[in-house]
């Protein structure tokens, strides 16, 4: 291990242009896409997103339609007067959207937030879920 | 007061870069973290976000899903070295379709001022990010000089 350099590297939060134009004027011009880990077992689908700096009060997870929308907005402490030299992260404003599918209860999502990683878990509908197929003889 | 360390409400990149640079000379030449030879790609993990103001400086690391206990912070010799482990276990039978989340080891060097006082070290962690404050020696503060 190099003792100055990085270890590894990821895939980039890169700020994004918002579309919104001058009627949505709400919408903050720059958005950070959380990158999520995302994988699907027997029971349903689960969503893991970096959003650090989010508390629960500022996350909001909209589910509308087929769609499923993760937003939050991050807050730090700044001492008084003090002037940014540096910023890898360039916004305070976290938004991703998925197309959910048919089969996946959106009723019963879980959502749990930790340190700044929101994990959402998303059932299957009963009858969605694998069922062992018997094969007969005969 | 809550806010956040950058100069960049709007995307006006230009902006920032003027700001970067007078900061630069400003403090004596304080490399900013994303100038100096030590400086690391921009997607590097964790994100740092830097900023000084009379007493202190103040670098923010965007290290989610950590346990504090395991984050290594030192400095010396002006050198705030930031390390540990982010493990992300996924469960083995599951069909993975994203992995964008950084795993595994993690090290960043951010170079602090030449007034930066290393026995004054500060670090807390909180919803993810790791804010590290290191006070900056007297002297070097602004004076006012009062004209007889």
């Amino acid at each position: 291990m190099n003792d100055q350099q990085e270890v590894t590297t990821r895939s980039a939060t890169e700020p994004q242009a918002e579309t919104g134009g001058p009627d949505a004027p709400q919408q903050p011009e720059w958005t950070l896409v959380p990158d999520v880990d995302i994988y699907e077992d027997a029971e349903g689908i689960v969503v893991q997103a970096d959003m650090p700096g989010v508390s629960r009060e500022r996350l909001d997870i909209q589910v509308n339609k087929d769609s499923l929308t993760i937003e939050g907005e991050a807050r730090i402490d700044m001492p008084e007067g003090m002037e940014a030299v540096s910023a890898d992260i360039r916004s305070t404003h976290y938004r991703r959207s998925f197309v959910l599918s048919a089969e996946l209860d959106t009723d019963k999502i879980d959502a749990k937030l930790g340190d700044g990683v929101l994990t959402l878990r998303i059932p299957k509908r009963a009858e969605a879920r694998p069922r062992k197929i018997e094969v007969s003889t005969g | 007061m809550f806010g956040f360390p950058t100069s960049f409400e709007g995307g006006r990149f230009d902006e920032f870069r003027r700001l970067e640079r007078e900061l630069d000379e400003l403090l004596g030449r304080w490399r900013a973290p994303g100038s100096g030879i030590r400086s690391v790609a921009r997607d590097t993990f964790p994100p740092v976000n830097a900023g000084v103001s009379a007493d202190q400086v103040d670098v923010y690391l965007f290290a989610p899903g950590l346990d504090a206990g395991q984050i290594d912070v030192t400095v010396q010799n002006n050198l705030l070295t930031v390390s540990g482990e982010r493990r992300i276990d996924l469960p083995e039978q599951a069909n993975v379709y994203r992995r964008e989340r950084h795993a595994g080891a993690f090290r960043r060097v951010v170079t602090l001022p030449e007034d930066a006082d290393p026995d004054r070290v500060n670090a807390a962690y909180r919803d993810g990010i790791l804010h590290v404050t290191v006070q900056r020696r007297e002297s070097s503060r602004p004076r006012r000089v009062e004209i007889q």
